[in-house]
């Protein structure tokens, strides 16, 4: 039972990550094009400003409650993900100075540097995450013996498509974010990048779920126990309401798009159950919630953690989003006391 | 070269480099925290501009420790699979821990301490200062929890080919890892203080800004006074749990080849490995080395040759590194004294040379920190978890040689380049003059 709970909670954690730092990718990418001027770009980068740290640590607690609920999991997933998951760190790296070093040199060299570093490494974590998913979603190619992939194992045409199917729902998510906290032209264009998108990422949700049923064994828990349907079918008509949203409000639009996130990330992570890493060579291998879990005391120990804190975190997380949840606008970016970045 | 071999160097670096922008932030966060509060009681604008020039200063520092961290956290798994299987059990949740508590407190407060002036009360402001202070020092808590458990473990037994937790308390409790903290924390309070001041004093030796850098100097030397006495003391415990529960290690940091009573502390030494001895050791204190380690004239210390050759960690280097350490130590009490003497007796501007020698020794506290985990994690050696897992047996197997070369290139490069980076920025934000006060609107 025990595992069973923490099984939710690792693919919780790893939703909400995505969720929340898939606008900061979204935004990332799409401030280079949203924004024409220093001060457009800055106003971007300032709708994130406040939030976008506290959304990486999410990321960090996914890690470390992979590592301390299922170290097994942790130290194979890491280990046989070596290079993607370098590349996702020196991206992290990368946008996470970027936004501190942007705005410390007046020259426009210099800004124009860190603007397209912010573009390139908030593209390729949402790429590579949707990649490393994919492929786990599939199952990685390891036996009694180890592992026998390499990178180029990892590029297979359904990591491909899930890489492609993320980076998507990034796009849309960011767009949509920008709809309502940039102001006036940037709050436009933002706009018809999400309806311009939208078609896009319907179309590679299909294709997504479509290929799901040969590239992978996803349906088969769907198949034996029907009413988990529900959560694939709830993340379908978030994708339809975030179309119907964007005609009245777009903050509604960003709310289904946050429900999609979050569905299609259990849509997958409820076909897994109860493997965390799939084998794709020898299904007797799998590592599962119960074959790589910490002992029942641990799991129990960090349990009475999480439930003690992680609801104080949201509250005060919560808090501080609406505390910036006015739209960012010019004027604010002049006020050396308003703005940072 | 071997993986094990990349592994290590690629940890040590990593970690090392994190370290450089650790301490500052566990002692410029309380520093700028006072400030700010000073302003707040007093309302007094000089402690607004000045909470803001050191907070900008702080920021810069931060992003680098924020980033580099991630890789840490990381790196466990994708280098040190082997490892991670077998202690995941019980090292795992410190981390997880550390997350819950501290990073999201962290960085959610340091985004409304930045973005926030305007947003929320003077008080509610100054309060996320202090936030994101104990913040960074709970953090340091739990992950210095998880590296005492690595340097001495307890509250677990060895079921199912590893490490498994009965005992959670016993783990975050142990003296160990409490004096570790303390430790830790108070070298961080050293680095911020001396940080404060040297700048300060870079400041006053041009004539700037004199009266907002002199009470940033006060407030320096206060701090640091207190840090520097409090890192020598609990110093001294913590060599006294080293000696209790890692002889290998004592014997190492003070080079004692052979097991004897009475052991004299050598003010001048030096270990000469390949023949098992010292090359020098001159003006001897009697009895004082097991007076240090065991609180006690007579105690008996183990020599280095008692224990088998593969169990004997380098010998040169932590002795090296905790010797200077120590010597720091004792130089950062000296300074802090002199400083809170100056700013006592008002005379602190008549003495040129004192600040000038404190603005160039920001970078002895900071050197000190990185001695001390040289001593802690080579003195550990060969083991990396103490007397249970060799740290040749913790790599990932399914890494391969050429991917550590890759990611160590990767990180050499990465990191040397934005640390450039970064520390040019300090120094072009250290030079400037703090900003006029600006209160219009409010806060
Ligand atoms: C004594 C203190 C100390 C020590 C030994 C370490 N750290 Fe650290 N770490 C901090 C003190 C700290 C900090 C002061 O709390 C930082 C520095 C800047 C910051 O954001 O928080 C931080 C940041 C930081 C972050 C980013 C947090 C964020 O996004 O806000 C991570 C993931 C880690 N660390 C992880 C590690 C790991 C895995 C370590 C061990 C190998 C480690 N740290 C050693
Ligand atoms: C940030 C502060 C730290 C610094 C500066 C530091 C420093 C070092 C150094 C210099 C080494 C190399 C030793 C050698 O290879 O001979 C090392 C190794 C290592 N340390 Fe630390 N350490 C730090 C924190 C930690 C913490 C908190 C942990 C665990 C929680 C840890 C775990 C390890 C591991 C796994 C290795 C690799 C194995 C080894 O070579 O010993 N370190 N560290
Ligand atoms: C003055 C006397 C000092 C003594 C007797 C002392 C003692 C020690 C000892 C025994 C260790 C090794 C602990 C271990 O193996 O786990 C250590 C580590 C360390 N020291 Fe010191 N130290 C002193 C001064 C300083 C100063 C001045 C600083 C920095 C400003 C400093 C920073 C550190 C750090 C960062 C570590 C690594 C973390 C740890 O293991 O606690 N030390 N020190």
């Amino acid at each position: 039972m025990l595992n069973t709970i923490w099984f939710a909670l690792w693919g919780l954690l790893w939703a909400v990550y995505f969720m929340l730092d898939g606008f900061d990718f979204g935004v990332g990418i799409l401030h280079l094009f949203v924004a024409k001027d220093d001060l457009e770009r800055r106003m971007v980068i300032n709708t994130i400003g406040p939030v976008w740290d506290g959304n990486e640590v999410w990321l960090i607690t996914a890690g470390g409650a992979t590592f301390a609920a299922f170290p097994t999991t942790y130290a194979y997933m890491f280990s046989y993900l070596y290079t993607p998951l370098f590349l996702i760190l020196a991206s992290l790296i990368l946008r996470g100075v970027s936004f501190e070093f942007r705005g410390k040199i007046e020259l426009e060299g210099w800004k124009r540097f860190w603007d397209f570093v912010i573009f390139l490494f908030s593209l390729m974590p949402a790429i590579l995450f949707g990649i490393a998913f994919g492929n786990i979603f599939k199952g990685l190619p390891f036996d009694a013996n180890g592992y026998h992939g390499t990178l180029f194992t990892l590029l297979n045409p359904y990591g491909l498509l899930t890489g492609v199917f993320f980076l998507l729902l990034f796009l849309e998510h960011g767009a949509l974010w920008l709809s309502f906290k940039a102001s006036n032209k940037v709050a436009e264009r933002a706009k018809s990048t999400a309806q311009k998108t939208w078609p896009l990422l319907l179309i590679v949700a299909g294709l997504f779920l479509i290929f799901t049923k040969w590239a992978t064994k996803l349906y088969n828990n769907y198949i034996n126990h029907p009413v988990w349907f529900i959560v694939p079918a709830i993340a379908v008509i978030s994708l339809v309401l975030i179309r119907i949203f964007m005609k009245t409000s777009y903050v509604k639009a960003f709310i289904s798009s946050c429900v999609l996130i979050i569905t299609v990330v259990f849509t997958g992570i409820i076909g897994l159950y109860p493997n965390l890493i799939p084998s794709s060579i020898d299904p007797a291998c799998n590592l599962t919630i119960f074959n790589s879990s910490s002992s029942q005391y641990t799991l129990k120990v960090m349990l009475i953690v999480v439930i003690i804190f992680v609801p104080i975190v949201i509250a005060y997380q919560l808090w501080a989003h609406m505390l910036f949840k006015e739209a960012i606008k010019k004027e604010d970016l002049e006020d050396k006391e308003v703005a940072a970045y | 070269m071997d993986t094990v071999w990349l592994a290590r160097w690629q940890f040590a670096l990593t970690a090392l480099f994190h370290f450089i922008f650790v301490p500052l932030t566990l002692g410029l966060s309380f520093l700028v925290a006072i400030m700010e509060t000073v302003y707040v009681k007093t309302g007094n604008e000089t402690y607004l501009r000045m909470t803001k020039f050191f907070g900008k200063l702080f920021l810069i520092n931060f992003a680098l420790g924020l980033v580099t961290g991630i890789t840490l956290e990381f790196e466990f798994g994708m280098n040190w699979a082997q490892y991670s299987k077998f202690v995941g059990d019980i090292f795992g949740s410190p981390l997880a821990i550390e997350a819950t508590l501290a990073f999201f407190l962290e960085s959610t407060f340091l985004g409304v301490w930045i973005f926030g002036w305007k947003k929320v009360s003077k008080k509610v402001h100054a309060l996320s200062a202090w936030l994101v202070a104990f913040g960074t020092n709970i953090s340091a808590l739990w992950i210095l929890i998880a590296n005492a458990w690595m340097q001495h473990p307890i509250g677990y037994v060895i079921r199912n080919g590893r490490a498994e937790f009965v005992n959670f308390w016993a783990a975050v409790l142990q003296p160990y890892a409490i004096l570790k903290f303390l430790h830790t924390v108070h070298a961080g309070y050293v680095v911020g203080a001396f940080f404060v001041m040297g700048i300060s004093a870079y400041h006053l030796l041009k004539h700037q800004e004199i009266d907002l850098f002199k009470r940033a100097f006060k407030i320096g030397a206060y701090f640091g006074l207190y840090a520097a006495i409090v890192v020598f003391i609990i110093g001294d415990l913590h060599a006294f749990e080293v000696a209790k529960t890692q002889p290998t290690k004592l014997a190492a940091m003070e080079s004692v080849w052979n097991t004897e009573k009475g052991v004299p502390l050598y003010l001048i030494q030096f270990p000469d490995e390949a023949h098992k001895r010292n090359a020098i050791q001159w003006f001897g204190i009697p009895k004082l080395l097991s007076i240090l380690a065991y609180h006690n004239p007579n105690a008996s210390i183990k020599g280095l040759k008692s224990f088998p050759r593969n169990d004997r960690p380098p010998v040169t280097i932590t002795f090296i590194s905790f010797r200077t350490m120590v010597g720091l130590g004792a130089i950062f009490i000296i300074f802090a004294l002199i400083a809170y003497y100056l700013i006592k007796a008002d005379r602190l501007l008549d003495k040129r040379w004192f600040l000038k020698l404190m603005l160039y020794a920001i970078p002895l506290p900071y050197l000190a920190c990185e001695l001390g985990w040289i001593v802690a994690e080579v003195g550990r050696q060969p083991w990396i978890v103490y007397g249970l897992l060799r740290t040749s047996q913790a790599v990932s197997t399914a890494v391969n040689t050429a991917q550590v070369v890759m990611t160590l290139i990767g990180f050499v490069f990465l990191y040397g380049t934005l640390g450039f980076i970064d520390i040019y920025l300090l120094f072009k934000y250290a030079r400037k003059v703090p900003e006029p006060a600006t209160t219009k609107g409010g806060y």
